[in-house]
């Protein structure tokens, strides 16, 4: 076995992998997930807690203490099957808050405060880094391994290096796909695939190799035992508290690590999954552990004294000259660490970019949220780069710690670190009182006596902690001895360490929640998290009418992107019973809204950047009353009330409307015949007094011409208008024959400029410059070329006419949208105001009164119903900062529905 | 003496053709297209005869109507209203707003110059 050999399994493995993420990513945009999104899926997933550390470390660990090794399994067998309701609990929040991190979740529980959502990214970044550290050293490790076999000349290549490209791979997958796009709901099918994929080669190698060693070297189950009787390894005993802080703190560590957050809560596509992961995960760690203390116990007894144990699962099959079993393990450590980082880039670069990079961004923005542009590209470049940057920190890490210390150790001093959290996630599950100065105080003290007694001493001598202040104290105050704090030493220093850290922290976030008073907005969040099984409330806190539905549009579009806010104003304008996209700014709505963009931003942000078009969110005494649990029965009654009375405001709001329109018509039509009257007499005005001038005679030869030129150009506009009258009438009694015949979107588009002389390339003197994108237009329909290129010309006319910028601009988008081609014109001019948004579409609404303009009013109605006579639409859409107009029509294969409407 | 007449009107053609009726009749014709500014142009030098349209950009003829007979200088300046609207409802609304006389488009010419001369004559009075 070659060592390039190994290097093109590894690459083809990971080729492997990535075709997995690539179809079910696509499998699932298709489907809707189908068996991808099922409980086993789920439990795989959950498998990245199982890193290169379980893979090889366990065995290592076995080897030097024997059974402790268990420890780090029997903590998250116990939270899954002791308590999965807590599991529960917490996902149920995370599904109902949109949370999109551990450190979203803590902020949005207090009060969406980012001072501690920036607090736990800090730490998260901090206590992940050196296990990220780890497993870059354990791929490197098992590298080395195949490469000093190959040859005695063989100088191994600088593992600096390898740890390197290890490192680039593995940000590239994340970014292609973790960051492909910004996903509502925050979850990553392909990667979730990939890992559970790896979870599979993980156990299956591990298993092998087992049973390599059990049937293979050893004579069978019974005289393994008997070896294990034989080996050191029985000689072990128990050290009760080692094994209690020990399983405390994996139990910990399954709870707030944050890739374990984003496996369980961020990509939990249904509860439900939870109840097999609560049986079928401990089963999964059962078998991991299986054969670990036979491996030991093995390679203890046969391979050379001074081999690394840690690196047994390797060295035992390649020993026996098993190549192919050692080049499986060797696939099973590469997933192990792979998975783990992958997930906890992926997990640190959500938080970064939410609880640093977008804070910064939009407080820099002096617009504020409404201002144009995308806002998601700015996420998803902070996402990449932030990937890049833990990558980078774990690299480095890697590099500059020498890589030497025993690869337990590491990830034991991270468990403890990333379990800091813990009293502020738990207390803000269960307990109301707990406030955000509780919980700041709390991560911060336990966070200091991490780093001070563990985390930072983990760099031996060359690091900031030297040995006399380890032996002395700082400064000679010996009570503040790193590993004996208040004097009391002789404990064993990690658990030293998770018994002050937790205690202390514990009563910090105690005593200063109870001695701090909450905000109305923390109250809130503190009940809806608490109590989020009894009663699912809607968020409030904003108020209402204070903030414009076309903002927030704006906003909206630049984060969820157009075509999905689109969506989701339409339905809810839709469940207002409005039709359009502009829903009533309703305190729910805003909530709702809230919750999307959190989704994809995070709580803090999201709530930062409503509030900045709704004002500043009041929460009202209802609202806290809402929250009281006493309050309960007459809550349930008020919530009734309130359902009904819902149900009569939207009734009361569509017959409003209703009520509305109906006038606005009955107006325009008494104003119809008025109308009429006025355009038909005013060229006939000047055809009576021309003809009377010309009967007179005595004119000059010119002047004869000019006004017998007149009186045929009135004549013309006549005929025009009533044209147009005519047409209107017989779209409007549907007598209209339509010609269908396949048509090229772009050809009919081409025409409708050529045909109202709008300039495409150059800008002629007062032209309207037009922007097209033809890569789109490439649609085959099935329609009136004619009727639509008519309703074309009479929009690019418009823009022409009404566009009121400098530099008049209309920009034709295309796209297909639920079987439909989509076609947007957009100009750059002022646009048209709120409450006429509804009227253009009527018959002689010209909305400026200049003749000039030359139209009667009529070029709308008529394209509305050329657009119904199609089986498209037309309508107006708002937000897009000038005139907008959006002509969808039915797709070749629609065909029937058009011939159906004639 | 020179005869002075105002027209107040936004179509070229029918501004053309009365210039050209009441010109060949020995009128200074003046012509103002903009509603909203027709109430100052009259003012600064009130013609002998107003004509005035009803339809017309930024400001309808009525209003305009409606506060020239509030200024002291033009309350009984003669004034001719065309509209092409042709309601009755118009016609009451321009005499309840102190309009001198009322015509439908389309006009005869001959109507037309054989009014204003009349208005400048003072033989229509009020109607």
């Amino acid at each position: 076995m070659s060592f390039n050999a190994l290097v093109a399994i590894s690459l083809a493995y990971v080729a492997f992998l990535f075709a997995v993420a690539y179809f079910a990513e696509r499998r699932t945009r298709r489907t809707g997930g189908g068996w991808l999104g099922s409980p086993l899926v789920y439990t795989l997933s959950l498998s990245v807690y199982c890193t290169a550390w379980t893979f090889y470390g366990a065995v290592g660990y076995a080897a030097r203490s024997g059974l402790e090794f268990i420890t780090i399994y029997l903590g998250p067998t116990l939270v899954f099957t002791g308590w999965w309701l807590l599991l529960r609990k917490l996902v149920r929040v995370g599904r109902s808050q949109r949370i999109t991190s551990i450190a979203d979740m803590i902020s949005s529980r207090y009060g969406k405060s980012n001072a501690l959502g920036v607090l736990v990214t800090v730490m998260a970044v901090v206590g992940t880094t050196p296990y990220i550290a780890l497993q870059l050293q354990s791929v490197t490790l098992s590298f080395g391994v195949f490469a000093e076999t190959e040859a005695e000349t063989w100088t191994p290549s600088n593992p600096a290096s390898t740890g390197l490209w290890v490192a680039c791979g593995l940000a590239l997958f994340t970014i292609l796909f973790g960051t492909r796009n910004l996903n509502t709901n925050e979850r990553h099918y392909g990667v979730v695939m990939a890992i559970a994929v790896e979870a599979v080669v993980k156990l299956l190698a591990l298993m092998a190799v087992g049973s390599f060693v059990v049937w293979g070297l050893a004579g069978g189950p019974a005289d393994i035992l008997a070896r294990i009787d034989a080996s050191p390894i029985a000689g072990w005993e128990i050290v009760p508290a080692r094994w209690a802080g020990l399983i405390f703190t994996s139990a910990a560590a399954i709870l707030c690590l944050p890739r374990m957050f984003q496996v369980m809560v961020v990509e939990n596509a249904d509860e439900a999954h939870l109840g097999v992961a609560s049986w079928a995960f401990p089963l999964y760690l059962c078998l991991m552990s299986l054969f670990v203390v036979p491996i030991a116990v093995v390679g203890l007894a046969t391979m050379p004294e001074g081999a690394n144990p840690d690196l047994f699962v390797l060295t035992l099959p390649l020993r026996e000259e098993w190549h192919g079993l050692a080049v499986f393990a060797f696939l099973g450590g590469f997933s192990s660490a792979t998975s783990m980082v992958i997930v906890a880039a992926l997990a640190l670069a959500t938080m970064v970019s939410n609880h640093i990079v977008m804070p910064l961004y939009l407080s820099r923005q002096k617009d504020g949220a409404t201002m144009a542009g995308d806002v998601r590209r700015v996420v998803l470049l902070a996402r990449r780069f932030s990937i890049g940057a833990v990558l980078s920190l774990g690299y480095l890490y890697y590099r500059f710690s020498g890589g030497s210390a025993a690869l337990a150790s590491i990830g034991l001093i991270s468990f403890v670190g990333v379990s800091q959290v813990l009293p502020a996630l738990l207390g803000g599950l269960f307990w109301r009182g707990g406030t955000r100065v509780g919980a700041a105080a709390g991560l911060i003290t336990g966070f200091t006596i991490w780093a001070y007694t563990l985390f930072l001493p983990s760099f031996g001598d060359a690091g900031p902690m030297s040995e006399v202040m380890m032996a002395h104290g700082p400064f000679g105050i010996s009570w503040l001895r790193p590993q004996a704090l208040f004097g009391i030493a002789g404990m064993d220093p990690l658990i030293h360490t998770v018994f002050w850290s937790i205690l202390l922290n514990t009563i910090a976030y105690c005593g200063f929640s109870i001695a701090s008073f909450p905000t109305p907005l923390e109250r809130l969040q503190g009940a809806q998290v608490v109590n989020v099984f009894e009663h699912t409330l809607g968020a409030r806190g904003w108020t209402r009418g204070s903030a414009r539905a076309e903002d927030l549009l704006m906003m909206a579009q630049r984060i969820l992107g157009a075509s999905d806010a689109q969506a989701l104003f339409q339905s809810e304008a839709a469940s207002q019973g409005k039709a359009g996209y502009l829903p009533d700014t309703t305190p729910e709505f805003l909530a709702r809204l809230e919750r999307e963009l959190s989704a994809s931003v995070g709580g803090a942000t999201a709530h930062a950047m409503v509030g900045q078009i709704a004002g500043s969110s009041s929460v009202l005494v209802e609202d806290l009353i809402r929250v009281a649990d006493e309050a309960q029965q007459i809550l349930e009654y008020s919530n009734r009330l309130e359902a009904q009375s819902e149900e009569l405001e939207r009734t009361a709001r569509q017959l409003r409307e209703a009520n509305q329109k109906l006038t606005e018509i009955s107006i325009q039509k008494d104003a119809f015949l008025s109308q009429i009257s006025h355009e038909l007499r005013t060229p006939m005005t000047s055809v009576r007094a021309f003809a009377e001038i010309l009967r007179e005679g005595d004119l000059s030869e010119q002047e004869t011409v000019r006004y017998a030129g007149i009186i045929h150009d009135e004549a013309i506009r006549l005929t025009r208008l009533l044209d147009d009258l005519l047409d209107l009438s017989v779209l409007e009694n549907a007598q209209v024959s339509l010609t269908l015949g396949p048509a090229r979107l772009n050809e009919l588009i081409d025409r409708a400029i050529a045909a109202t002389g709008a300039m495409t390339e150059v800008r002629a003197q007062d032209g309207l410059q037009v922007f097209r994108n033809p890569a789109d237009e490439q649609i085959d329909l099935v329609t009136d070329a004619d009727r639509l290129t008519q309703v074309f010309i009479n929009l690019i006319g418009n823009a022409k006419k009404y566009c009121d910028a400098e530099w008049p601009q209309l920009q034709i988008r295309v796209r297909r949208l639920a079987g439909r081609a989509v076609v947007d014109f957009i100009d750059n001019g002022s646009g048209i105001p709120d409450r006429s948004q509804d009227i253009i579409f009527e018959k002689f609404s010209r909305l400026s009164d200049q003749a000039a303009a030359g139209g009667a009013g009529l070029g709308l109605a008529i394209c509305r119903e050329i657009m119904v006579r199609l089986g498209g639409a037309i309508e107006y859409l708002p937000g897009q900062g000038g005139a907008a107009f959006r002509v969808s029509v039915p797709l070749a294969e629609g065909a029937g529905s058009a011939r159906a409407a004639e | 003496m020179s005869k002075r007449v105002l027209l107040v009107e936004d179509e070229p053609n029918i501004i053309e053709a009365i210039r050209f009726i009441l010109s060949r009749d020995g009128w200074a014709v003046d012509t103002h297209v903009d509603g909203a500014s027709a109430v100052d142009k009259v003012l600064a030098g009130p013609p002998d005869v107003l004509v005035l349209d009803v339809m017309l950009p930024g400001k309808s003829g009525f209003d305009i109507l409606k506060e020239l007979r509030a200024e002291p200088a033009t309350v009984d300046l003669p004034v001719l209203m065309l509209t092409a609207k042709g309601q009755g409802r118009d016609r009451e609304l321009a005499e309840r707003y102190g309009v001198t006389c009322f015509m439908t488009k389309p006009f005869a010419n001959a109507e037309v110059l054989d009014t204003v001369n009349a208005l400048k004559a003072g033989a229509l009075g009020q109607v």
